[in-house]
Parts: C-alpha cells; structure tokens; sequence
C-alpha cells in the first residue's frame, strides 16, 4: 500500500513557505527554454500559471474547451477574491484568513497549504491591480473591501458583481502577453481525454480537436491540470454547464489518488428549477440574505400567491428554528433547512421545489431605493430569468451545487500520486477541507497558478533538465490514443434511443436526492445499485447522432455523462466511509439531539484519498491523518 | 407554445448553408431561447437528424459564448440580454422564428450557428495586456486610481466578447469591441505606459484581420449586451490620434 506523503516541510508553520522557496530547487534560464509544460484550464488557476510560467521562460502549451480562454468558468464568479492586507486596520492577518478558512473547511484541511494560500493573496491582489483590473474603490482612490461570508473582518475585494469576470480577463491578458512573446501557445477548444505516463513520469495528454475530430498527441516534461469543479454531477447546479470532471478523471484512473470527492457544497440561494428542460441554475448571490426573510406557507400546498397569505400563516423558519442567526446562518444549514420544508410538502412554486425570499418588510422600512442600491443588479437578473419582480412578489429560491472541495489529491507541492503530474484550482482537494468559505475560491485558484506551482514545478523540472523533447512516437502515446478512439467509437456504436443529457438529468436526480445536501447509509446504497443500472442502460441505449471528424457536441456531452458515473459510484462510497457529518458532508446518522452536524475527531479527522485499482474493483482507502498544531479543534456552532 | 423555427444550418466552413425549417411545438415560455433549442435537439436527436449546434457556456450572461441573430438583431430582442438569458416569454404562440450565426467575415461560420471568434483574441494577443510580471507588482495602494476613473474603467471592462457588435455593424466593425479594452486601460494610470503602442498594435490588428471601418451607425452600442459605450470608440480614436502626432 502506498503511503501518503504530503511532503510538507518543517520548521514554524509560517515559515514553512518561505524555507521551501529559499531550498527549492532551481532551473536556470537556459534550460528552461528546453523544457515544455501543458497547462490544461484557463481559468485563474490554469491561465495563471501557463502565464506565470511563460514569463519565467518555460515552453508552455495551454488547452481549453472553449472557443477562447476568456471563457473559462471562472468569469462567473461574482462576489469577490479575499486577501489579508488588512486596509480597512480592521484586525486581519494571514493567521486570521488562515484560521477562518481551517475552522469554515470543518477542521478537514491541510494546516500548511491552508496556511500558504493565505500567504500569498496579498500578492495576488497587487498583481491584479498592477495588470490593470478594475476593483472597486472608494474616493480617496484605494481599493474598497466588503465582508462575505459571516466572518469579521472585510477582507473581500470585489468588482461589482463581476469579480470573477474582471479577475480572468486580468489573468487572460497575461496569457495573450505571453502568447505574443512565444512562450505560450494556446490550444482552444481541444478536449483532453487521457493522459499520457511513460516510464512512471507523466509526459503527455491526448486531447481531442472539438472542430475536426482529429486525435491529437501533446508532449510535456510536465503535466498540470488546472480543469475546475465537477458540481454538474447534480446536472443542474451554477456552474457552466460544460465544466465537468472527465479530466481529473482519467488522470485518476492513471493513478492519481482522488480525495473526498463527496464534499460538494451546495449553495442556498439559487434561482430554482422552472422546468423540466432546464439546463443551469443561476445563483442569487448569499448577500441577499441580509434583507431578505425566508418563507415558505404553514398550511400544506398552498396554492394562494405569496402576498396573499397573512403574516400569521407564514413559517419564516430559519427565524424559527435558528433565533439567533436566524437568515444568516451558514450555507449548509440554510441549504438543508430549505430541504427540509420543501420535501415535506411545504415549497412553493410550480414544482414545489422552492422557497421565497422576501424584501417586504425591508423595503418598507428602508424604502425601495435603499433596496435597489444594493440588488438592483440581482432583482433585475431575477426578473429577467423567472418574470417575478421582488420589488412586488417574493423571489423564489432554492439550494444549488456550487463548489466542489474534493478534487485530485495533491501534496504540498500540488503534484498528485503521479509524478510529472499537478493539479491546481478547484480541480485539487488542498484548502477548503468539507466547506468553502465564500470569496476564498478565486483566491486560492490565482495564487496556486500565479504564485505557488510555478516554485513547485521548478523544483520538480531541476531533476529532468537532461531530458530531451519528449517524442510523441512511442508505444505509450500509440497505445493512450488507441484507448482514446476506442471509447469514442464505442459511444458511438451504442446506436440506441435516450440523449445523454437525459442520463445526465436522471444520474444528477439521483445524485441530487440521496448524495446532495442530506445523506444517509440506506440511500447512498439504494444510489449506489440505481447507478448501477442506469450505467448499463446508458451503455445499451445512448444515441449519438453525427459523426466522429466534425463539431459533434453529442458526443462531447456522452463522453463526460460516461465519466460522471463513475466519479458519482466513488462519490457515494466516500460519503458511505465517512460515517460522521462535517460541513456540507451531512450524514443524517450523524447528528446533535437538535439535528445539527455532528463531527467525528476521533475516528474521521483524515482525508480520505481514493485509489483506482480497475474496472468495477473496489477503491483502496488512503488516509492522510491530519494534524492540528496551530489551530485548537472546536465545535462548529450558530447558536 | 407551437413556433415555427427557420434555422441556419451549415455543416462545415466549407459547406454551403440554407435556412431549414421546423415546427416545433415543444417550447414553454418558462425556457430560455437555448433551452428551447435544447427541447428543440432533443426531439431531432431522437429523430436521428444532427442536432442544432451553438456554442453556449455559463448561460448566465457572463461568459460570452452564445450569441445567434435572432428576427435580425444580435441576441434577439430584448435590451441588453444575451441570448442565453432571452426568455421565450418574449414570442407568443404561432410565431416564426429566424435564427442564424453571427454573420462577419472575420467570423467564419463553423457549423450552424457557431462561428470562429479567434479574430478576437488576436487583437487582444496583439497589445490587450499590461506588461508586469508575476511578483514584480507594488503594493496595491502604491497607485491611487481617481473612484470616477475606476468606475469608467469598469464600465468598459465587462465586455464579454460575444461579438455581437460585430454582427450588429453593417460593415461588421470591431470597433466597440476594440474600444472597450482600449478605454479600460487608457483610463488606468497603469496602463498610460503603453498606452500608444497599444492603440496602434491592437487597431493594425483589427484591420489586418478583415473587420470594416466604423461609420459611426451606432448599431453596435444599441445591440450591445453589456451596454458598451460609444464613448469608448470616441476614446479610442483620440488615443489613436495623439499616438499618430506624438509617437
Ligand atoms: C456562480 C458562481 C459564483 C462564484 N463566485 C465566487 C466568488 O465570488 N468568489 C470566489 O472566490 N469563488 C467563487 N466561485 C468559485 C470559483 O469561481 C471557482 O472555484 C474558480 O473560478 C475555479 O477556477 P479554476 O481555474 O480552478 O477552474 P475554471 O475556471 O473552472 O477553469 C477550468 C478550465 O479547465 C478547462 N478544462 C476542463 N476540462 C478540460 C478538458 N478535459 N480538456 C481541456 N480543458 C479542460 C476549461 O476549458 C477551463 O478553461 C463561484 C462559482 C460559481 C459557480
Ligand atoms: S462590445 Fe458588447 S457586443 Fe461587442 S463583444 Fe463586447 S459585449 Fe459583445
Ligand atoms: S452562455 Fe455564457 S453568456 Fe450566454
């Protein structure tokens, strides 16, 4: 059994990065230049680093699915990117965004690399600023913050509610800088569909050109995926609905250890499902609960429009249940609560599936200008998707997959269980433990990118300067590719009647209902045999139209559901192991007398790292214990 | 809601396009126009016909994937909304439908209703960009920027780069677009640096690739999803001017 090592160096956890930076070792320029690196992503993570590593001198080749870089899904993010330079003298540090992100992650974190990313998001956003990103700011002309996410300190900078959008066009122009200087060249719309190992290191993928269907054959020193989250296993959630997890996937079935792939958060305010076709599900971003009062009816299916029903038969039940935070509580009891009332029969709207957020008694008492001031944007976005207008009726709102905290194991020098072969973004498990903390994302995803993989890759690359290109004709690269044409003919073949997407919709149902925001041992099994069965009708009766040498977005779709089922069978034997609830990891066996999450130190205070061992053969269990040196364990509690 | 679609469809550069007709009585004014084309799919898929391809993303008005002519206006109809965030609300039953792709020169059609932006990125590669390198940047409040300039500079900055000012443009002009990421780091202390070359690199760009000349029609401004100013365009030639008189 291999053994894990997170490789974390010693000495005072804040000196630890600094100690690694001074002793890594280096390449020099010239050699550099003789080294390739494939970056696969664009967004924060990946663009960050392929430009990052452009600049330094490496010979980088950078993919994407989209038609541009621009398009990453990392542009959709709206709220902000956090850092510690404490401008508002309010009391933050880097042990303070350290500490909150360790306790926010439920305590299932990596104290060192949690500790590092809080490191460099000062330098983060100085490099944003100097490339030219437009943050808000106040009139003196510095940079303005806002808090997020319940903690106590405003450490959050924001763009409007296009942070995310201003921070990858930021990003995405160091990447055209170095595109223009030859350092970089961009592969877009190529999907990556195995990656290539010889000799034990990895030194290639295969990726599929999405315009002529041809199979190509890209060669590396190194490999680093930086592909993003998978929360489309719920097929509707608030992601893109392209981002999907087929890339880690085949790098996991290559050997890479995957870790706690059940911790998906799912987010409370969501604009819900209003159809049966329904594609994407847009977020309300969290702020909205500062004004806003949650409902639902008291009577059951009540079919009365909400300004109908009198204040005495409305359940505002966070407000009851949770009196001292009432609407404010954290995302997962917002979530579960919201569940709860709908599953037994409370929810509004067409489905049911939905619960109202109310500004009435806010623009009563604030006037709807103040109100406007601050959502416009928000209620405009809401009455463009739904055609309610929350000046007069309540929004409808209900919980979405959002972010996914599991990902590729990687250790502290964000390389997997395979040498040669990194990960970076939300696609690697490091910082966010069972819950991320809001605007903690983009950050951790720039300064892996920007700041940390390329001391790591360097440090990696010293050892293979004597290597020369890596040729593409060779046994590995003949027997990846054939793998690869292989599969894509077999979906092909298949000929039978359902689109993939409706597979996607049943497998995301199931997912959704018994592997979302509540779990339990007799649920996750039942998941476990209908996965089962709906894999092997998805085998016999997939249709594909078109063919295989021409834009054939069919077949790009079938090929990441075939990958969704086999990440959602690993999904459900995590959240299985794991008997205890921590963050959005809830297992209803596990819980306080007032039904809250209740964590087990004792026997779970370890990521769960998952071996592929083959077809249909059981995953092997890695632990990495977790040792707590700076931070004292506590309880997790809103009351 | 039963519509009749009137759909560009092409199946390669290469191939010779025409408008096909469908009747489609799947739609429900609850769907975005995409998810109808989805409804739409589903039901050709299964009738073994090639399905409708667009590109699409996010489908929430920020990656600036989708984008078709929808009744002759770029994203349909409907102010400032991309196509993925138009509502079938916006058509009543029994309506006919024309959807084509983007129609530019620098926009080849790839199939369908997708067509090849990289003429876009190219001018970005050509001088979009502010040179700093990673680790070299001061501390963020080293540089003051004036609030009214940052704030322009946002305004300019959420371009989305759909390219429907492209198509909007009856010489099919990048100016809009061009102007947007110009006037963004024009108004930046950071970005005044380079401010000439920049100009001059991205609008050679621009022309080398095949985008016409902007006759100031306005019809860019007005299809615009994001609301991008001309006064970006009236930015971008002063910068260009003085570039020109003061190299
Ligand atoms: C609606 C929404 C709002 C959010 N708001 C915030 C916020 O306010 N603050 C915050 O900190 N975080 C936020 N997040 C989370 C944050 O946006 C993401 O976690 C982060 O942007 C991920 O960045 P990334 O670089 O890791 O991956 P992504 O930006 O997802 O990029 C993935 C890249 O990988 C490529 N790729 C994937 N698979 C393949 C393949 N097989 N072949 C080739 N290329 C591939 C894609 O083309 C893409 O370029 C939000 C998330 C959502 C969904
Ligand atoms: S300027 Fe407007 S229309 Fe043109 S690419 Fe940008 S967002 Fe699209
Ligand atoms: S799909 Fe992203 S803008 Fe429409």
């Amino acid at each position: 059994m291999t053994k894990l090592d997170a490789k974390i160096p010693e000495g005072p956890l804040a000196e630890k990065w600094a100690k690694y930076k001074a002793s890594a070792k280096l390449v020099n320029p010239a050699n550099k230049k003789k080294l390739d690196v494939i970056v696969v992503g664009t967004g924060l993570a990946g663009a960050g680093a392929a430009s990052s590593l452009g600049e330094l001198g490496y010979q980088v080749k950078n993919f994407c699915y989209q038609d541009t870089p621009r398009r990453a899904h990392s542009v959709a993010a709206q709220g902000g990117i956090n850092a510690t330079k404490n401008y508002k003298n309010d009391g933050d540090s880097i042990y303070r965004l350290f500490y909150d992100m360790i306790k926010g992650g439920d305590y299932r974190s990596r104290e060192a690399n949690v500790y590092r990313a809080a490191e460099v998001s000062n330098d983060v956003i100085d490099h944003f600023t100097a490339m030219g990103v437009p943050f808000a700011r106040d009139y003196g002309g510095n940079l303005d913050n806002r808090s997020f996410g319940g903690v106590q300190v405003s450490r959050t900078f924001y763009a409007k509610g296009q942070t995310g959008q201003q921070c990858l066009l930021g990003t995405y122009s160091s990447l055209n800088r170095q595109i223009s200087q030859g350092t970089v060249t961009m592969y877009p719309r190529r999907e990556m569909l195995e990656l290539v190992i010889i000799d034990g290191k990895t030194r290639g993928i295969i990726t599929r050109n999405l315009i002529t269907g041809e199979i190509e054959r890209h060669s590396a020193h190194a490999v680093v995926l930086a592909t993003g989250g998978y929360g489309t296993i719920y097929y509707l959630s608030t992601l893109a609905v392209n981002s999907n997890p087929s890339a880690a996937w085949k790098a996991h079935k290559k050997g890479a250890f995957f870790a706690n792939p059940s911790f998906i958060q799912i987010h409370p305010t969501s604009i819900p499902q209003l159809n049966e076709y329904q594609s994407k599900l847009t977020l309300m971003s969290e702020s909205l609960r500062n004004d806003g009062r949650i409902w639902v009816p008291k009577k059951k299916d009540d079919k009365r429009v909400a300004n109908e029903i009198p204040e005495d038969e409305r359940d505002y039940y966070l407000e009851r249940r949770y009196p001292a935070f009432g609407n404010l509580v954290p995302r997962d009891v917002a979530s579960r609560a919201a569940k709860e009332r709908c599953d037994a029969g409370y929810g509004v709207g067409k489905t049911g599936l939905a619960v109202y957020l109310d500004f009435r008694d806010a623009i009563n008492k604030q006037g709807e200008k103040a109100i406007e001031a601050k959502y416009g944007n928000l209620f405009e976005l809401c009455r463009i998707i739904t055609g309610i207008n929350p000046y007069k009726d309540p929004m409808h709102i209900y919980p979405a997959g959002h972010y996914t905290m599991g990902g590729l194991w990687v250790d502290y020098n964000l390389m997997t269980t395979i040498p040669g072969l990194f990960s970076i973004g939300e696609s690697n498990f490091s910082d966010h433990g069972a819950n991320r903390l809001g605007a903690s994302s983009l950050m951790q995803a720039s300064g892996d990118g920007y700041f940390i993989l390329p001391y790591t890759i360097s440090n990696y690359l010293a050892d293979d300067i004597k290597t020369p290109g890596i040729s593409t004709d060779n046994q590995e690269f003949e027997d990846a590719e054939k793998s690869v044409k292989e599969r894509l003919e077999k979906l092909v073949s298949i000929n039978g009647t359902q689109t993939a997407t409706s597979f996607h919709k049943r497998l995301g149902e199931i997912m959704w209902n018994y592997c979302g925001m509540s779990r339990n041992e007799e649920g996750l099994k039942k998941a476990k045999q209908m996965l089962k069965e709906l894999k092997e009708e998805f085998w016999t009766d997939l249709i594909i139209p078109g063919d295989l040498n021409s834009v054939n977005q069919e077949l790009e779709k079938a090929g990441r559901v075939a990958d969704y089922f086999e990440v959602a069978d690993l999904m459900v034997d995590d959240a299985l192991n794991r008997t205890e609830s921590c963050g959005a990891h809830y297992r209803e066996e596990s819980q306080t007398p007032e039904g809250e999450a209740l964590r087990d130190d004792k026997n779970f205070s370890y990521v769960a790292a998952w071996e592929y061992t083959g077809e249909s053969k059981p995953y092997i269990l890695h632990k990495e214990e977790l040792k707590f040196v700076d931070v004292e364990v506590k309880e997790r509690s809103y009351k | 809601m039963k519509l009749t679609l009137k759909i560009w469809r092409q199946k390669n550069a290469d191939a010779k396009g025409k408008f096909v007709t469908y009747d489609f009585d799947g739609a429900s004014p609850d769907m975005s126009f995409l998810e109808m084309l989805d409804a739409l799919n589903t039901k050709l898929i299964k009738a073994r016909i090639d399905p409708v391809a667009f590109d699409h993303d996010c489908r929430e008005g920020i990656c600036g994937a989708c984008g078709m002519y929808i009744n002759g206006h770029p994203h349909g109809p409907g102010k400032a909304i991309t196509t993925c965030h138009l509502s079938m609300r916006e058509f009543k039953d029994g309506d006919t439908i024309y959807v084509e792709p983007w129609r530019a020169k620098a926009f080849p059609v790839v199939k369908d209703l997708i067509v090849d932006r990289t003429a876009f990125d190219k001018i970005q590669i050509a001088g979009g960009f502010i040179s700093t390198n990673v680790g070299s940047a001061p501390d963020s409040h080293a540089l003051p920027v004036e609030k009214s300039k940052a704030d322009e500079a946002f305004n300019s900055a959420v371009c989305i780069g759909c390219g429907a000012c492209v198509a909007a443009c009856k010489n099919a002009s990048a100016m809009l677009f061009v102007s947007a990421k110009i006037a963004q780091f024009a108004l930046l202390p950071q970005g005044r640096i380079e401010a000439k070359e920049r100009v001059q690199a991205m609008v050679k760009k621009m022309d080398e690739l095949g985008f016409g000349n902007c006759s100031n029609t306005g019809a860019c401004e007005a299809e615009c999803p994001k609301e991008i100013s001309l006064v970006n365009i009236a930015r971008l030639n002063r910068e260009f001017y003085c570039a020109k008189v003061s190299p």
